[in-house]
């Protein structure tokens, strides 16, 4: 009877979590339904957005320029070493460009800016939760969603993909500077064979698409994890923890479905 | 307290908080115009009652209408609209720590008035000459102590003139300087502005020296309502600790555990 009993209560158990994570999942959708399509957005929105935009965008710009450069740097190098050997060496342009705008540029960029804009958001959203200030708003008659909640979503959705195009330029100078200055590779069959090989729509914009879709979901997972942190010191840190692991794994995970459905052939 | 027209009812709730009973059964009426303080033990939910009050919270069953009407049964545009008309003194003060002291005061008028900026202006100067901090405007929040900051918070609750201002624990934490000027600018302001207050606290002699009425609540339910007098002279139990701050009674000192004596000789054992 006992193992009957505890084997019930392991179904409870299980029962209980996955309604928990189905109403979580339940909330956050109302989080971005309401923040950016229900509630109306006036003109004074605008203005908190472009703050925002400098506090999650600008301000990332450092780090996203310095890992752009050393990764195109980087890439530059390996790729020479590899390409020498069948003397195709002309060919690490292509290798480099293809690598940033496809895959490296959004990723690398998306994994940085949800260590540096992501968890700020959290623990920003959070804070404000801790010391009632959300509280604080809905009862001066301002709906925090659209006053806190929307220009950070936007400012997410917007300066992601702009970050990863920065990233890969630098990228793509990093690996030019690597290449044609310090190792000797000729800059004329350096660019061209770039230019020849990196399709706008096929490369460049489904790189941008990418980077898009992973600034939703960066931003989505950072407000909400704000949102529903515990207001004490240590429930805000295990949120912005959480804000990094979850949007890290919805990175590589996305990153995985995209790049089948844009150059799988699938 | 039934001759006068109440803003505020609240009948027969009930909320529990995962197993643990906040309210099993609560009726109150608050009072139009007067000053209603709503006290008892910690953790007896009074915040949450606030909470409730203002639309945070919804109850298990039961409900809390504001001038006549469900406040939650109202669209979440028309709950909105109806905290427009509440103003709030949080426990922690709860200023935007991103805004000036003027800004803070400024900005319930900013969001929810069509009103030029100059007007905003003297308003804004008006409600911070009536708490004393007009000097201290251009401060930030960091800047103030936790007084002021209560200070600014009052002038920020009040800067619409809203109908009821509700005070959550106002005098927590506060030295009995800040403490006598809150007290003293609570009532001054409840009898110049003709606004309903509702006071959550359970600082004793500051509370019964300025509320019309005092309604008690500890497990759960109303264990008293009254004058500040015939609190005095109450015979309920619940009462009598509470307003003699007796550390055992109703509402026991021990937290609830086994057997003491069965537990000690179980470690040495």
């Amino acid at each position: 009877m006992k193992n009957i009993e505890s084997l019930l209560d392991g179904f409870a158990a299980i029962g209980r979590v996955s309604l928990d994570k189905l109403a979580g999942l339940g909330r956050a959708t109302m989080v971005i339904a309401y923040a950016l399509l229900v509630l109306p957005q006036p003109s004074t929105n605008i203005s908190l957005t472009i703050k925002q935009l400098f506090n999650v965008g600008v301000k990332s710009l450092l780090i996203i320029v310095v890992s752009g450069l050393f990764i195109g740097m980087v890439l530059g190098l390996q790729g020479y070493t590899i390409l020498v050997d069948f003397g195709s060496e002309e060919a690490v342009g292509q290798m480099v460009a293809l690598s940033l705008v496809r895959e490296l540029a959004p990723v690398v960029t998306a994994l940085l800016f949800a260590g540096r804009a992501g968890s700020a958001l959290t623990a920003e959203i959070g804070l404000m939760k801790a010391t009632e200030q959300l509280a604080s708003l809905e009862m001066i008659g301002v709906d925090p969603l659209r006053r806190i909640v929307a220009p950070r979503l936007w400012a997410g959705f917007i300066s992601m993909p702009i970050l990863s195009m920065i990233f890969a330029i630098v990228g793509v100078y990093g690996g030019a500077l690597v290449s044609i200055e310090w190792l000797g590779v000729y800059s004329g069959s350096f660019w061209s064979v770039m230019q020849q090989s990196v399709d706008f729509y096929d490369d460049v914009l489904n790189g941008m698409i990418k980077a898009f879709v992973f600034g939703i979901a960066i931003t989505w997972v950072a407000v909400y994890q704000g949102l529903e942190s515990i207001p004490t010191s240590e429930g805000i840190s295990q949120s912005t923890t959480r804000t990094v692991v979850y949007s890290s794994l919805m990175i590589l995970a996305l990153d995985f479905v995209l790049t089948a459905l844009m150059f799988g052939d699938i | 307290m039934d001759n006068t027209e109440s803003v505020i009812t609240i009948k027969h709730l009930k909320f529990n908080r995962g197993e643990r009973v906040i309210f099993k059964d609560i009726n109150i009426s608050i009072p139009k115009g007067k000053i209603t303080a709503i006290m008892g033990p910690s953790g007896s939910g009074k915040t949450t009652l606030l909470k409730m009050i203002g639309g945070q919270l919804t109850p298990d069953s039961g409900e809390v209408l504001v001038s006549a009407l469900s406040v939650h049964g109202r669209s979440r545009s028309a709950l909105f609209a109806m905290r427009k008309k509440m103003g709030m003194l949080f426990q922690s003060g709860a200023l935007f720590s991103d805004m000036s002291v003027f800004e803070n005061v400024a900005f319930p008028l900013q969001v929810n008035t069509d009103l030029s900026a100059l007007l905003i202006r003297d308003v804004v100067l008006m409600k911070l000459q009536a708490v004393g901090l007009r000097g201290a405007s251009d401060l930030m929040p960091s800047e103030l102590s936790g007084g002021m900051a209560r200070r600014v918070a009052l002038a920020r609750a009040i800067a619409l003139d809203p109908e009821i201002v509700m005070y959550d624990e106002p005098f927590a934490g506060q030295d009995p300087i800040g403490m006598g000027v809150l007290v003293t600018l609570i009532k001054k302001l409840n009898q110049a502005l003709g606004h309903t207050s509702v006071i959550i606290s359970h600082d004793i002699q500051e509370t019964l020296s300025i509320a019309d009425y005092i309604c008690i609540i500890a497990g759960g339910e109303v264990v008293a309502t009254g004058t500040a007098e015939q609190i005095r002279q109450s015979k309920s139990a619940d009462v009598i600790q509470f307003i003699n701050g007796y550390p055992d009674g109703p509402v026991a000192f021990d937290y609830p555990a086994d057997n003491f004596m069965a537990q000690l000789k179980g470690i040495t054992l």
